[in-house]
């Protein structure tokens, strides 16, 4: 057998790794697709923080010289049949895309972990209400369930957020509450209550931070499905209302008539919604494997 | 509601001062296999600064005792059924829920047997121990970090502050242990529960953690229920022993007198099964060098015999063994037991 190289073993590990810089490095190369997730997403937030200086158009001046006009020229990614700068509206559109994955995600995460941790915490009837409610919410799919949500409550943005976040609410409270069943019977938590804590400050002081690695996973992987009911509601009309550019619906305004005539209309917004979803879906999984103590080297 | 000041019981009384009173403390548990009498009419009492060693075999209610004491026996299925539990002039079992919490890890506290689990692996050290300070002493939490280092100090804890701030997992068992202590010790309360507190370290740890709590009980004055299997410890570190069998105390006495002279044969087998360098010489005891053990096992509680729960691995048991329960009595000046045929003269060690 030949000799360890000790110096290229210990780099390997990770072991000279000293600033935080030389940390994310060391990362990325152990995660190669979870980097290339992770800028994907570090773009997507760049692009809608500073959408204002990254495109050269208003997403919403209208212009009838420039309808459909190709890609390259003056419109780099074309422009629509209103002659509006695909790329501005590509741009601006992540901000929507942004707010709602975000707020969806959000608001889905706090209804759901104050659920499951309530079920699980409190068990007896209430769990058991709880859980067949949760079940009659889990039967319909979500954007079946999204899609009557935003029907009743009316297109605008925040009722979009509200739409997507409910469905959202069954799978975080699902999780949370098996794991606050678990954590509820662990030595620390009556070691909590010996030294005299209520039951509802053990839950959240001591059983809730235990379960926030399983949740971060699970909303990273939640922030891909918001964008993409989202982009579902919009193309149906049912998502967030003109003049605001989402992505659904400039797919929906153009699939129809400029498909075969001006394929950029469709092609430009397709990519940017499967990029993002497939960059948060790889930032989920590397998130995921890294927390997971039994994959971690 | 908090009936009585914290301190109020440790008011100085002309005898030595009585902390905890228990009388007749019967806790059941209502199971699907019947009626499990775990602790069926312990009492004893305790004076501030004492330790008191309640021993006996897996399974015999020594931990429901300590569990009913906080009164935290999961109900359902267990209750408190009769008795009660006096702490200085509270009665506890007339409490309600909120106003034992304010009892628990302020006045009457407990260390746990597992340092790997009973602290929480996402929250500091410091944070685990200022929530008892900030719960029953209302100090900020700049104010609790503080006294939490102070405590992790007086546990021999080296490099407190920096400890303080780091999580359970960067410690060793020892010193998870010496944090639960501090954790338990935080408040300064009169009465410290300790359920088997050094069995899940190794044997150099344990001699350094239970000096550690005996230190605490010298300088704080708190009195010790120490609970174990462990005779060697209880030995060491006890004033008096309780000794129960099937959820019922068979024998009680001062630590020296229980070891000379055992009265109930229970008592006299545990101690016949220590192993004794003696014994492995062969310089005393059985000619083959054995170690003396209790045949058979101990009943299941749910269906105890009606006489004498020993008697069924008792080889003094008579016909009046396995009728009638007896009578629990002072046999000899300060150490009692329950049992119909003691054990006479020198035969511990």
């Amino acid at each position: 057998m030949a000799a360890l190289d000790h110096a290229a073993e210990l780099e390997k590990a990770g072991a000279n790794v000293s600033s935080r810089f030389g940390a994310m490095l060391f990362l990325a190369r152990s995660y190669p697709l979870g980097a290339i997730g992770a800028v994907i997403m570090v773009g997507f937030l760049a692009t809608a923080l500073f959408a204002g200086a990254i495109a050269s158009f208003d997403p919403f001046t209208i212009n009838a010289r420039d309808s459909l006009a190709p890609p390259g020229g003056a419109h780099m990614l074309g422009a629509d049949f209103m002659g509006r700068d695909v790329f501005a509206r590509i741009v601006y559109g992540a901000r929507i895309s942004l707010a709602v994955a975000l707020g969806a995600t959000l608001l889905g995460s706090l209804f759901g972990v104050s659920v499951g941790l309530m079920s699980g915490f409190i068990g007896g009837w209430f769990d058991l209400l709880v859980q067949r409610l949760i079940d009659i919410m889990q039967s319909l799919p979500l954007l079946v369930m999204a899609l009557v949500m935003a029907a009743s409550l009316g297109p605008s943005l925040t009722n979009t957020i509200i739409a997507i976040a409910i469905p959202l609410v069954p799978s975080v409270a699902r999780v949370i509450r098996s794991n606050t069943l678990s954590l509820r019977e662990m030595p620390y938590v009556e070691a909590a209550r010996a030294v005299g804590m209520s039951e509802l400050r053990i839950a959240v002081s001591h059983v809730l931070p235990n379960t926030l690695a399983p949740l971060i996973v699970l909303a990273t992987a939640q922030l891909g499905s918001a964008i993409l009911v989202e982009s579902a509601l919009s193309f149906l009309g049912l998502g967030v209302p003109e003049p605001h550019p989402s992505w659904g619906r400039m797919l929906s305004e153009s699939a129809a008539e400029y498909v075969r005539t001006a394929p950029w209309l469709v092609i430009f917004p397709g990519i940017a919604i499967s990029a993002v979803v497939f960059g948060t879906n790889l930032l989920g999984d590397a998130i995921r494997d890294m927390l997971d103590p039994r994959q971690r080297c | 509601m908090a009936a009585v000041a914290p301190g109020a019981a440790a008011q100085p009384s002309p005898s030595s001062t009585q902390v905890l009173e228990v009388a007749n403390l019967q806790t059941y548990f209502y199971t699907r296999g019947g009626l499990v009498k775990a602790v069926d009419g312990v009492s004893f009492s305790l004076v501030r600064g004492e330790t008191l060693a309640i021993v006996g075999e897996s399974g015999c209610g020594k931990s429901v005792t300590a569990l009913s004491l906080m009164r935290l026996v999961a109900d359902p299925p267990g209750r408190i059924v009769g008795g009660s539990l006096r702490l200085g002039s509270t009665d506890l079992l007339r409490l309600d829920e909120a106003a034992m919490r304010d009892i628990r890890g302020n006045r009457i506290a407990m260390i746990f047997q597992e340092p790997m689990t009973s602290l929480n692996p996402v929250m500091t050290i410091a944070r685990q121990i200022s929530e008892a300070l900030m719960l029953h002493q209302n100090l900020s939490r700049g104010a609790a970090l503080v006294r939490s280092i102070e405590m992790l100090h007086l546990v021999g804890i080296p490099e407190p502050a920096q400890r303080a701030k780091e999580y359970p997992h960067q410690l060793s068992g020892g010193m998870r242990q010496r944090a639960m202590i501090a954790m338990a010790v935080a408040c300064n309360p009169e009465v410290l529960i300790a359920d088997e507190p050094t069995s899940a370290l190794d044997v150099t740890i344990q001699a350094q953690i239970l000096e550690v709590i005996a230190k605490l009980r010298r300088e704080l004055g708190t009195a010790l229920i120490l609970i174990t299997h462990d005779l060697g410890i209880v030995a060491e570190t006890a004033e008096r022993v309780i000794v129960m069998y099937a959820g019922r105390k068979v024998e009680e006495a001062a630590v020296g007198r229980l070891f000379a002279r055992p009265l109930h044969p229970y008592t006299s087998g545990l101690i016949h099964s220590i192993p004794r360098l003696a014994l492995m010489r062969r310089e005393s005891g059985p000619a083959d060098g054995r170690l003396l053990e209790i045949p058979g096992m101990v009943p299941a509680l749910s269906n105890l015999p009606p006489g004498c729960s020993f008697a069924p691995r008792c080889a003094h048991a008579s016909e009046l063994c396995r009728r009638e329960y007896p009578p629990y009595e002072e046999k000899r000046p300060g150490q009692w037991a329950a049992c119909w045929h003691p054990v006479v003269g020198d035969s511990g060690g």
